[in-house]
């Protein structure tokens, strides 16, 4: 789960971590009104307006302004409030701004970058810093992976010190600001282990003219296994930000994700289903989605599957693959035969059934009397639904 | 002959009690599986229906104690799956088979740590996995038992019903299988690829290799790099994911291609240039496979 740089910053406050004072606005008129509050309360004159979506490269594609002065604001605010902000991860057609945050502008001596983790080939969670603040961090491990410096975290054990002096020092910072930095990093990393976060990423961290260490950014991820221990955070989660039909998906407990094709999937199984676009791919077709229907799906949770991927209109047909296990051939049969007397099929439909009770799943699409081409394994069932719908 | 499991395998289930154990004791006791005892904690004395003679114990420890249990699988709930894992670790049972789906990143951080400093030579599969399987001889996790067949193909795959397809694609060749195994999805997890291919390259029952990866991580990058050097049998793999979006987790928490890093063709590349045979398509596994014997 995704939080907003808003949420981020709230929460990097209840740790203590230093973060810049802000207000965020969920209308223009909100937005507008917040920008005296904030210059009153730096007693400077600069403000930044920085858009709040989920993805990132905000900056580049012009959704954050540092602005000098109410009119500069004001001016900064109607343009980017509604805007379609489009960045390198909202794809082409680009997201909406629907709410801003409105921020005391800052005296910047340096910026660094300030990520943390979990490593998988290590399986510790790790600190990783860069003096390149700013810029993407891919791109700094591609050009100059010897400007990055890590840190693990050692299980039951946690951050220590001297792990913040080391990165401080080989970040360049003085003495002074390496005890600031020190304080820093042990209230960042206990909100990483406490929160269950997956990402926490600050970029730019910055150093202030008068010694001060700030997160001028706050980029936040939470495991989805872990939020069972985080029910508060249920209120974050802002919808707009996420694709329709995976929230609809989501819902019925199916895992859903969209893509751009034109054949809809509804497999059994994460590897399958990704298996199973691949093939389609592989004979010239496009798949319009991955959706793996999970080991114990019902017949109600199969039809819930199927009016998701029929309601999509670029969907010119459907590929159903399952191999049964725990999940019933019958089962997958039923939720379809009864989906389609629902709502009617006007695109083909290839159904590949294979494990536990197919003869009685074969059984149950032949009479109902629907038009469904059967196959005899994937690749043929694959090849079919590519064929019929060119 | 086998890698993990066989006939001498003493099974006991913690979570035996609940709806999803209970199915997966009765189908393994089917099977042939030796189930010993269940595990839950405050039930003890108790019973399941169709899964009778088995003893369900308040601790692993004394379940152990009582009937010599080598083995254990666990169908906990998310929240109780990592406190269920180091149970079992600390009662001494060497094989612990994680079947739960949903354990939080951090709990198996901890997990491993455990695992690492006090019971550094008990060996873990999963979490977020289908389990391993001996055909004909012991069933252990939630894969259908018949699409198995005794023989001689070791597999070793991150997914679920990939590996259904995969053991189903062979088994319909007439290639039985000595053991198949399920490491699951998840970025911290028990035997990765190479702890597997180690075992088969060792046992003398398996004759070639069948390895099912998937986007994401790089433990295929490394398993590639270990054949290369160490392994004369016959490898085929398959990894799916070709077509998944970058930024995308498709479905399996480890399974998401970050940073520009774990892409399937990185890890087709790595995987033909140690020599393995890779299926053009998901369709053509055991084919593969085949034409390398």
């Amino acid at each position: 789960m995704k939080i907003h740089e808003h949420q981020g910053k709230d929460l990097f406050r209840k740790y203590g971590v230093p973060v810049p004072f802000g207000i965020p606005a969920m209308s223009k008129a909100e937005a507008l009104a917040a920008v005296p509050k904030v210059m009153d309360h730096s007693g400077g004159e600069y403000v930044v307006v920085k858009a709040q979506i989920h993805a990132g490269g905000r900056g580049q594609g012009g959704g954050v302004k540092v602005c000098k002065g109410k009119a500069a604001a004001e001016e900064a605010i109607n343009a980017i409030f509604g805007m379609q902000l489009v960045t390198h991860q909202t794809g082409p057609e680009g997201k909406e701004v629907q709410r801003l945050l409105i921020e005391q502008g800052l005296d910047i001596k340096h910026e660094y970058y300030l990520g943390i983790t979990l490593d998988r080939a290590t399986g510790r969670v790790t600190v990783m810093a860069s003096t390149e603040g700013g810029m993407e961090i891919e791109t700094v491990a591609e050009k100059s992976p010897d400007k990055i410096f890590k840190e693990a975290i050692v299980p039951g054990i946690g951050w220590q010190a001297h792990q913040s002096r080391s990165l401080g020092f080989k970040l360049g910072l003085d003495a002074k600001q390496v005890r600031v930095f020190g304080a820093f990093m042990q209230r960042l990393t206990k909100c990483y282990e406490d929160m269950d976060c997956s990402l926490l990423e600050i970029n730019p961290l910055i150093t202030t003219g008068d010694g001060q260490v700030l997160a001028l950014d706050a980029k936040i991820n939470f495991d989805d296994n872990g939020l069972f221990r985080h029910k508060e955070l249920e209120e974050w989660r802002d919808l707009s930000e996420e694709d329709a039909s995976e929230v609809e998906a989501s819902k019925h407990d199916l895992s859903f994700i969209n893509l751009d094709g034109s054949i809809g999937c509804m497999v059994n199984g994460a590897g399958l289903a990704m298996s199973t676009m691949d093939i389609i791919k592989h004979y010239g077709g496009d798949p319009a989605n991955f959706l793996d229907v999970g080991g114990g799906a019902t017949a109600e949770k199969v039809t819930a599957a199927f009016k998701i991927i029929t309601s999509d209109p670029r969907v010119k047909g459907i590929f159903v693959n399952i191999f049964g296990g725990i999940m019933k051939c019958d089962t997958i049969a039923n939720g379809v035969v009864a989906a389609v007397k629902e709502i009617g099929l006007k695109v083909p439909l290839v159904v590949r059934l294979e494990g536990t009770n197919v003869e009685l799943g074969k059984k149950i699409i032949a009479e109902s009397g629907l038009n469904v081409e059967t196959c005899t394994d994937m690749g043929d069932g694959a090849r079919k639904i590519v064929e019929l719908t060119k | 002959m086998s890698v993990l499991i066989g006939e001498e395998t003493k099974l006991l289930v913690q979570g035996m009690t609940g709806k999803t154990g209970a199915f997966h004791t009765v189908q393994a006791i089917d099977y042939g599986t030796n189930v010993v005892a269940g595990v839950t904690p405050g039930k003890a004395g108790g019973s399941v229906e169709g899964c009778d003679g088995v003893p369900i114990f308040n601790t692993c420890e004394e379940a152990v104690a009582a009937t010599g249990a080598n083995a254990s699988v666990i169908y906990v709930p998310p929240p109780f799956a990592a406190d269920a894992i180091m149970e079992a670790a600390a009662a001494g049972i060497p094989l612990i088979i994680t079947i739960t789906e949903g354990v939080p990143a951090a709990d198996m951080v901890n997990v491993m740590a455990f695992l690492d400093a006090e019971h550094p030579n008990t060996v873990l599969v999963g979490p977020n996995c289908p389990g391993v399987i001996t055909p004909g001889a012991c069933k252990i996790g939630i894969m259908p038992g018949y699409i198995h067949k005794e023989g001689d193909i070791g597999v070793v795959s991150r997914s679920g019903t990939l590996t259904y397809e995969v053991v189903h694609q062979l088994t319909t060749l007439g290639l039985g299988q000595s053991t198949a195994i399920g490491i699951g999805g998840d970025p911290v997890k028990g035997m990765d690829f190479i702890d597997c291919i180690k075992l088969f390259n060792e046992d003398p029952g398996t004759r070639a290799i069948m390895m099912i990866g998937e986007i994401g991580g790089s433990s295929e990058e490394e398993a590639a790099a270990y054949i290369k050097d160490n392994v004369k049998k016959p490898v085929a793999g398959f990894i799916a994911g070709l077509t998944a979006p970058p930024g995308k987790r498709m479905g399996h928490a480890g399974a998401i291609i970050a940073g520009g890093k774990g892409s399937a063709q990185d890890k087709i590349a790595a995987m033909e240039a140690a020599g393995i045979k890779m299926a053009p398509t998901p369709a053509e596994m055991g084919t593969t496979l085949q034409s390398l014997l």
